[in-house]
């Protein structure tokens, strides 16, 4: 990550990547938690859709042990100590450390460039003012800090009892990698491989794409990028890794942790519909979206995009409004699945009890003990 | 970042890793005049070698069980002189692209299917037990397809006709958006069994850009949910004909009571010209 | 409406040499020229008149002079008279402009800011008309390494070879379709492509059955988004497939056969029914994304049994180079890039003179992009886009091409002045017509002629060229851009094309 200091111009911003992929969720709505073969195999079933240059998990449910603690992952890129013992003493500066440990690796499994990687638990040490902080934000300032101002270093997961796992590979190379078939159980996974076009060959490029709990995998090329980000970084939001992902991300963030705002509402700012078809609507209806569409114009995503958004208790799924990309939902049981294909879903839970494509624009939304999730399929076929 | 630079190379999620056919060998069953392949763990082209295989030994009866996404099952059928065409009966789930420049063979779906079913399509007929994704019969050009239950976005985009190959889509279910968008040609016939008592088709933009073929629309549709290139007819003689033939032939396939359907309100929708964009230029 | 335009063309008789044979009258397709027989005299409709210079190449006594028309509006640099005659038009039509052919705006054209080396002392240069001198290219993907097994004598390659397609000069006919142009223009360019061991391009508008079997082993066909013609046969039939996604002349846009040009023929290559508009829609609707992409190209791999090598073809746009290293890493074997001044048969003008950048700054990104990814082996690149010469080529191929389309360059070999009026149908020159009466003008016999001394003629230039660097196989200038220099170029021009300036 850089810093947006002093960009004398939009010319001198790096080139954004253009990436498509495939993605994959699944979340057991009772909370239960379970091991992560049904998201590798289901990733696996998928390969074509990644070249090899990226995957990544995220577990949520994953650290119960620590849960009230930020668990932070960090990669020190070429495994520098030197990197390692400034995070460290920034670590300690400002947050309680109250345990740390490096991620346990296969070293059996051969991946290109692995950093080093470690996780620290953590509480905010706060002084003075920063009291009035909520901790949220001040565990965002610091991991800003970190990411852009100690050199090799990456915080790429920043949430309590959750946690990303990713880098350059196909997706199961990284699982076995990072041991995630053996060590690690949660409620909610979700998984990303990856078809960047660009090749920076870092291993904070892969996705899931993380601030706080929020997690992001995508799926598509943001044709309204530049909007999207300028209109991001009036709310302090710096696009400083340059993909399309981070975009959807903080506007996320600043949507729904900081404005309040629900999923189904985001929904339709993401994914609007149509004017014609606002001519059609209810007056109330057309008032809303309307009003909807005239504030928060500049974060229409425009282009074709599946994405899936989770965070605790909640994951969603969403795509462009004319459904440029796919996506296609099953349940069975307790367990609720997001896929981009439906045979990845299929080749871990064969017999579903449904399985649904969402309509362009219509969020897919899977809440702990609700069945949300249905409520898209009356929009769906 | 910048201080990496080392070169990856290039990894071939297709191709990397393909088994030679004569490994293969034990996931193949020969049943009297019949091939059985089971599908699971092989890579689309490790499957697609073995239709071919066994297609060039002259066996033409195949059934695929246990398929979870492979792609393209049928498309490396062609052969430049006329074969005898192939009959495969798939269990689960084909991948995207299921029948694509598919060249007269017969393919059975016991399961659903996703994208591009009968992508670019020449001939033959592909018969889905069951739903199917988006860009169904995506400028499909001759044969049939009879899905079950629903389609995805685009169904029939761009299906074209010329003298003597008229290709033939029959959705049971309904349909999503931009269904028939830039049709050129070909029948489709989308059947709502799936929707309620009065409840309208699903999709907007109905015909879009529509120029050719005909579209039988068995339920409620309100107008601004056709594209503006599409005009609604009542069905003449000729029409009933067609329409009772092709929903024969859905209800024998898959079970229903043709009568019944029947009895249901049917439309049809035309393009209002075949040339939609003919005055969009200044010359 | 009374239409307020001037006349685009000042037409000039000499009445004192016009014989009033009526050559002019019979060759002019838009009507300008007329005779009036009570006063035995010709006239010109010259509002009606596009600049083909037909009756003037024709006119036995060379009575004909046709010239830009000298009426001007008051100068002005900013309302220039083209963009007040546009206004004018739109205002009495309310349409999209239509235009055909290249970009005609002053862009820069790199090719004349890039000069060439040659051997002086330190290495001989060679002389091509008596030394061996090599053209021969494969066009498709190469492996990372050969595993050879050598047994006592015998010799065997144990690693499987991607298909790849020889041509005898890297010069390959772009894509032009049978329905763009006339069925006599097309057989001519087939027909000069076998004679001369090189490839011609269907375009997307099929391949006529009783063409594939004499002219298929030289055709790249087409799979664009209309997918017009598109069967297992035509696809098999082939020397490689192409993917249609974008044209340099329209970058991000469809196009549409009016269906007046749909005729008998047209309807059967195409397969499409007689008299409907043929409409190529923007985007390939299987392909929203780059896994879509390789989704497409291992289709149509399938389809040809991977017997054949599949082309991506792209219009230059800002991200080229990402874009391009998404296609190889989706499986394209060959890379095709249409640049800004690629042409048309139709395009909107107002998109045919404002999208796309010029081929010469994007195969150089393309070609270093790959190259630091390790990957430049994986595919051969076709440049495309307004190649006006043999030095053209022999630059392009330095900046990192491993053979170039021309189209243009083609069509006037055969006769096209470049009016500009290809979306018309009229086209004088039996070019770009689907009128039996215009296309019969062209004689494939002599327009292929005519494209193998082009050919020829630059295949020799080219020869010459290279000898003069000390070169005496293509493949060793691919890629060398030690041989160019620029001159007149800013610093980040340089940067992008990768070369430095002259002195340096």
């Amino acid at each position: 990550m850089r810093v947006k200091t002093s960009w004398r111009s939009e010319r001198l911003l790096p080139a954004k990547d253009h990436e498509a992929c495939g993605l994959f969720g699944v979340m057991d709505i009772t909370g239960r938690r379970f091991g992560g073969e049904m998201a590798i195999n289901a990733i696996k079933n998928i390969k074509v859709r990644g070249n090899g240059l990226g995957g990544g998990f995220a577990v949520y449910g994953l650290y119960p042990e620590h849960k009230d603690y930020y668990a932070l992952h960090i990669m020190f890129q070429n495994k520098s100590v030197e990197a390692k013992e400034k995070v460290e003493d920034f670590l300690v500066e400002h947050f309680n450390v109250v345990y740390d440990e490096e991620i346990p690796t296969d070293p059996q499994v051969n991946l290109f460039c692995p950093p080093l990687v470690w996780r620290y638990f953590v509480a905010p040490k706060k002084k003075g003012e920063e009291h009035s902080l909520p901790d949220d934000d001040y565990v965002v300032s610091r991991v800003m800090h970190i990411n852009t101002g100690i050199e090799d270093a990456y915080v790429f997961s920043s949430g309590k009892d959750m946690g990303v796992f990713k880098g350059v590979g196909f997706p199961e190379e990284i699982a076995a990698y990072f041991l995630l078939d053996r060590l690690y159980e949660g409620y909610l996974w979700t998984v990303h491989s990856r078809f960047p076009t660009n090749t920076p060959g870092w291993w904070g490029g892969a996705h899931p794409f993380s601030i706080l709990d929020w997690t992001v995998v995508h799926n598509g090329e943001i044709s309204s990028y530049g909007t999207n980000r300028r209109f991001l970084e009036m709310h302090d939001y710096y696009c400083t890794l340059y993909t399309d992902t981070e975009v959807m991300a903080y506007a996320v963030d600043l949507l729904m942790r900081r404005q309040g705002l629900p999923i189904e509402v985001v929904a339709k700012i993401f994914a609007p519909p149509m004017w014609d078809l606002i001519e059609y609507m209810e007056e109330k209806e057309k008032k809303l979206y309307t009003a909807l569409r005239m504030v928060y114009a500049p974060l229409l995503i425009n282009g074709p995009f599946t994405v899936i958004v989770a965070r605790h208790s909640e994951m969603f799924g969403l795509t462009d409004r004319i459904r440029l990309r796919p996506i296609t939902a099953g349940a069975k049981g307790n367990l609720v699945f997001l896929s981009s294909e439906e045979a990845a879903i299929r080749c871990v839970c064969p017999d579903l009890d449904l399985a649904w494509t969402p309509r362009g624009g219509e969020p897919v939304v899977v809440r702990l003990h609700s069945q949300d999730h249905l409520l898209s399929l009356n929009q769906s076929v | 970042m910048g201080n990496l630079n080392v070169k990856f190379g290039l990894r071939d999620m297709f191709l990397d890793g393909v088994r030679p056919v004569h490994e293969l060998a034990g996931c193949v069953f020969l049943n009297e005049h019949r091939v059985e392949i089971d599908a699971q763990g092989l890579k689309h082209k490790e499957l697609n070698d073995l239709l071919r295989k066994t297609l060039l030994e002259g066996i033409t009866k195949i059934t695929v069980r246990n398929v979870y996404g492979q792609r393209y099952i049928g498309t490396r059928l062609y052969r430049p002189d006329p074969e005898k065409k192939a009959e495969i009966t798939i269990y689960r789930n084909p991948g995207n692209d299921l029948g694509a420049f598919l060249d007269g063979h017969r393919i059975v779906v016991y399961g659903n299917a996703q994208d591009g079913v009968g992508n670019t399509m020449d001939g033959g007929e592909i018969i889905v037990h069951g739903r199917a994704g988006d860009i169904v019969a995506m400028s499909m050009r001759g044969g049939k397809i009879m899905i079950r239950d629903n389609v995805g976005y685009r169904a029939a985009i761009h299906m074209k006709e010329y003298p003597g190959k008229v290709p033939v889509l029959v959705i049971g279910g309904t349909a999503q958006d931009f269904f028939g968008e830039y049709m050129a040609g070909g029948i489709v016939l989308l059947l709502g069994l799936n929707l309620k008592e009065n409840e309208r088709h699903k999709a907007h933009y109905i015909g879009t850009g529509m120029h050719g073929g005909v579209i039988y629309l068995r339920g409620r549709v309100e107008e601004y949910q056709l594209g503006k290139e599409v005009g609604v007819r009542e069905l003449d003689d000729r029409d009933w004909e067609i329409v009772q033939r092709y929903v024969g032939e859905f209800s024998a396939h898959f079970g229903f009571s043709a009568d019944k359907i029947l009895k249901g309100k049917f439309q049809k929708l035309l393009p209002v010209s075949k040339r939609p964009y003919g005055k969009i230029y200044a010359y | 409406m009374y239409s307020y335009l001037l006349p685009e063309f000042v037409v000039e008789r000499r009445e004192e040499r016009c014989i009033r044979c009526r050559v002019c009258e019979r060759q002019c397709a838009n009507g300008v020229h007329s005779y009036d027989a009570e006063r035995d005299q010709m006239w010109a409709a010259e509002q009606a008149c596009v600049g083909c210079q037909r009756c003037a190449v024709f006119c036995p006594t060379q009575a004909l002079t046709v010239r830009p028309h000298p009426a001007e509006y008051r100068p002005n640099s900013s309302w220039t008279r083209e963009k007040l005659q546009d206004l004018k038009k739109q205002a009495e039509t309310g349409g999209v402009i239509l235009t055909g052919s290249g970009n005609d705006k002053p862009y820069r054209i790199y090719w004349d800011h890039l000069v060439l080396n040659a051997s002086q002392v330190t290495n001989p240069s060679i002389d091509p008309l008596r030394e061996p001198m090599e053209l021969k290219t494969f066009l498709g993907r190469k492996p990372d390494t050969l595993k050879i097994v050598l047994h006592g004598e015998d010799v065997r390659i144990e690693s499987e070879l991607y298909p790849n397609i020889p041509v005898a000069t890297p010069i390959v006919f772009s894509a032009m379709s049978y329905g763009a142009i006339s069925y006599q223009a097309f057989k001519s360019l087939a027909m000069a492509a076998k004679e001369y061991g090189t490839l011609f391009n269907t375009g997307e508008g099929g391949l006529p059955a009783a063409m594939r079997q004499d002219y298929g082993k030289n055709a790249i066909v087409q799979c664009a988004s209309g997918r017009f013609g598109v069967d297992p046969e035509y696809l098999n039939c082939a020397a490689a497939i192409e993917i249609k996604i974008g044209q340099g002349a329209k970058p991000g846009i469809g196009g549409h056969l009016p269906g007046e040009k749909v005729s008998e023929n047209i309807s059967v290559t195409r397969m499409i029914p007689q008299g409907t508009d043929a409409l190529s829609p923007a985007p390939q609707h299987d392909i929203y994304s780059i896994e879509d992409l390789s989704m497409l190209i291992y289709a149509l791999k399938e389809a040809t049994n991977y017997e054949k090598p599949v082309s991506v073809k792209i219009a230059a746009v800002h991200n080229v180079a990402a874009i391009a290293s998404g296609m190889v890493r989706a499986g394209a074997d060959i890379i095709a890039i249409d640049g800004l001044r690629g042409g048309t048969g139709a395009a909107p003008k107002i998109i045919r003179d404002n999208v796309g950048i010029p081929i010469e700054l994007a195969l150089a990104a393309v070609d270093q992009r790959l190259r630091e990814e390790g990957i430049r082996h994986k595919c051969s690149i076709l440049a495309a886009g307004g190649i006006r010469c043999s030095a053209d080529v022999v630059k392009a191929v330095a900046l990192g091409a491993d053979a170039v389309y021309i189209g243009t360059s083609a069509l006037v070999a055969m006769g096209c002045t470049l009016c500009q009026k290809c979306y018309t149908g009229k086209c004088n020159w039996g070019i770009c017509t689907q009128d039996p009466y215009l296309a019969k003008r062209l004689n494939p016999e002599i327009a292929s002629q005519r494209l193998i001394n082009l050919l020829r003629g630059w295949s020799h230039e080219i020869k010459e060229m290279l000898g003069g660097m000390g070169i005496n196989a293509i493949e060793s200038l691919r890629g060398n851009r030690e041989h160019l220099r620029g001159v007149g170029l800013a610093e980040w021009e340089l940067n992008v094309l990768g070369v430095k300036g002259a002195g340096e």
